[in-house]
């Protein structure tokens, strides 16, 4: 675990050269109706040392990252004409205009005297003729330790993305989720964590207890669950740079649901004892806790807006589950179908909805919904407008949110008795996918972006 | 099985008596109730000794007694926590096995089916706990010998997919904790 700690040394941003005008051509757009991915054309890098094939595995996480995103269509090498690429001189825009590539990036990989690796990247605007400037700089070199090479890779995929989409990055981050093992009647459930990508999976608790239900803190290496530590379901921190487990309060009854702020400084959770669920919202420092809702009925799965004023949550007061949105204060709110009350109903339409998440915009919330024996993943605004169904099958659940909003993880049976896996989809519907893991898995959550 | 229940009441309640010479009282009550020579054949004043030799049932009081001659689920329907009358007569005689062993200390899990979200269900087994809680409550049993927990849909009984396991998995299970005669 610590070697994900290890000192990360990525010096950012050192200018390489060339100065060029700045007007790029080149821009994909996220949500364009009428979709066609962009062309895109990663070389292999140039090798300036030993180890040509970790320069290989840079370039082919780089090219995967891009590639999962479904917004790019990575060129296939064979097809490439210009065969003497170098960073330091302009690329033979002709050649590649040939072959319909709109970006070309070009890469050096280096061993340095001290051990360390370093890469060095330009995006090109191919038919634009010119360099791509990223943060003003005509390029960027990354240097760091061999053994943290996919990190690397990653923040070369997100400079690309962000450039050439304007969409906040998320491939340097990380999922953690349930991994699950056994037969049904006698499952195991242990926390695990893996890179966004699925690479370095790992795990996190014994599976001595059924864990459950893991979040990401936005703002330290923490993650917050639920686990039947000693018979008793509660909620729990778990620090993943130490190991260390410590409960979050001490309430009758069982704690469960449990999601950070946004800020990172509080926990929201459930505390149900005698039928009734009632949410909480404790503050990590003060541990004092302050119970948001009142009423008889289930409310559960809160989670908070990004300004942290409103939470929205699951409840069952009109007879089924659906979606509410309340005032984090607690006072009265106009609902959108016109009155005021502390709660307002934000799900109208058929079906049951429950395990909000507000998106990290603030705009949206991703929830599960049942109709008529199918389970769906969707989205609809916080004013209760504008519902839209991401996933269909027969079991879709758990939603949450990339970093910067623009994808969402979650988990499938896709079809009665198949074990869970994990899955994400763009916010447009389009490029659904599985994510790769050892075992079966459900609860996904992202982590942000890594420091 | 309601008259096997009644015996080994019965003989529970000599073992008790016995166990506490001290009140002269309840003696009489007990000789109108419940005959010994009637108890016989169950293990009444030595049990150690009764039991291996006529093997007929389960030990009176024992886990296995609790699970034949009692019940120790029931289950509701779909998205429900009500109980219905087959659900009230199990928990009916859950209360009255528990009034005749008073040292037996259970906890209630609510269970659910898979075709609800993870957290919704861990409310809807807690609620479905604290309904078997409540109504065993109402028949007597004093509340501290009550524990309750949540397992949502994450313990069910019934691996398949299909209504009949899900109608299985939707249950109130009454587990005996410690206490029991073995």
């Amino acid at each position: 675990m610590t070697r994900i700690l290890t000192a990360l040394m990525l010096a950012l941003m050192i200018p390489i050269g060339l100065a060029m005008p700045a007007a790029a051509q080149l821009q994909v757009r996220v949500d364009e109706g009428n979709f066609q991915p962009t062309p895109l054309a990663i070389p292999d890098f140039e090798v300036r040392g030993a180890n040509a094939e970790m320069a290989e595995d840079i370039a082919d996480v780089v090219r995967a990252d891009l590639e999962s995103t479904g917004l790019f269509d990575i060129q296939n090498p064979a097809s490439f004409i210009q065969k003497d690429l170098s960073i330091d001189v302009q690329p033979r825009f002709p050649d590649w205009r040939i072959i319909q590539t709109e970006g070309l990036v070009v890469g050096a990989y280096e061993e340095l005297p001290d051990g360390k690796i370093a890469v060095s990247f330009r995006l090109w605007d191919v038919y634009g003729g010119e360099v791509m400037r990223i943060n003003g700089q005509p390029g960027r070199r990354l240097t760091t330790t061999p053994d943290n090479w996919r990190r690397i890779a990653h923040k070369i995929a997100d400079s690309i993305y962000n450039r050439l989409t304007g969409e906040d990055p998320y491939f340097d981050t990380r999922i953690v989720y349930i991994a699950e093992t056994g037969p049904k009647t006698e499952r195991v459930k242990r926390l695990a964590i893996m890179d966004a990508d699925g690479a370095n999976q790992q795990y996190l608790t014994a599976g001595t207890n059924t864990v459950l239900t893991p979040r990401f803190s936005p703002s330290a290496q923490e993650i917050t669950y639920m686990s039947y530590e000693g018979g008793r379901p509660r909620v729990y921190l778990f620090n993943i740079e130490t190991g260390r487990q410590e409960l979050l309060g001490n309430f009758p009854g069982m704690t469960f649901a449990p999601r950070f702020s946004r800020d990172g400084e509080s926990v929201l959770m459930t505390q149900a004892q005698g039928g009734n669920s009632e949410i909480y919202l404790m503050n990590l420092q003060t541990r004092q806790s302050r119970r948001l809702t009142d009423h008889p009925a289930i409310d559960t799965s809160p989670s908070m807006s990004p300004d942290g004023r409103a939470i929205v949550f699951t409840s069952d007061r009109g007879g089924s589950p659906q979606l509410y949105i309340m005032n984090t204060d607690g006072s009265p709110r106009t609902c959108p179908s016109g009155g005021r009350d502390v709660a307002c109903r934000i799900t109208f339409n058929k079906g049951q909805y429950s395990t909000p998440v507000w998106s990290p915009r603030g705009d949206l919330v991703a929830f599960t919904k049942q109709l008529g024996g199918r389970f769906y993943i969707g989205v609809i605004g916080t004013d209760g407008k504008g519902e839209r169904l991401l996933t269909e099958s027969y079991l879709d659940e758990g939603p949450d949110w990339s970093p910067n909003g623009r994808v969402i993880v979650y988990f499938r049976e896709s079809r009665p008795g198949a074990g869970p896996q994990l899955w994400s989809v763009d916010l447009s519907g389009r490029n659904e996918r599985r994510m790769m893991t050892q075992t079966d898995a459900s609860d996904p959550a992202w982590s942000p972006l890594l420091q | 099985m309601n008259t096997t229940f009644k015996l080994a009441a019965a003989a529970a309640v000599v073992l008790s008596i016995s166990a506490c010479a001290s009140q002269p009282e309840p003696v009489e009550q007990v000789e109108e109730q419940a005959p010994v020579e009637v108890a016989e054949p169950a293990p009444a004043p030595a049990p150690v000794e009764a039991a291996p030799a006529a093997p007929v049932g389960p030990l009176a009081g024992s886990l296995e007694d609790f699970r034949v001659n009692v019940g120790e689920r029931v289950y509701f329907d779909l998205n429900g926590y009500r109980l219905d009358v087959d659900d009230q007569e199990i928990l009916k005689r859950q209360a009255a096995w528990l009034s005749s062993y008073p040292g037996v200390r259970i906890i209630v899990a609510g269970n659910c089916d898979e075709r609800g979200t993870r957290e919704y269900n861990l409310a809807l087994g807690e609620r479905r706990a604290s309904i078997v809680k409540d109504y065993l409550v109402s028949l007597g049993v004093d509340p501290s010998r009550v524990d309750t927990i949540s397992y949502g849909k994450e313990r069910p009984i019934a691996a398949g997919s299909d209504e009949q396991a899900w109608a299985l998995n939707r249950n109130g299970f009454t587990q005996i904790v410690s206490g029991a005669n073995s």
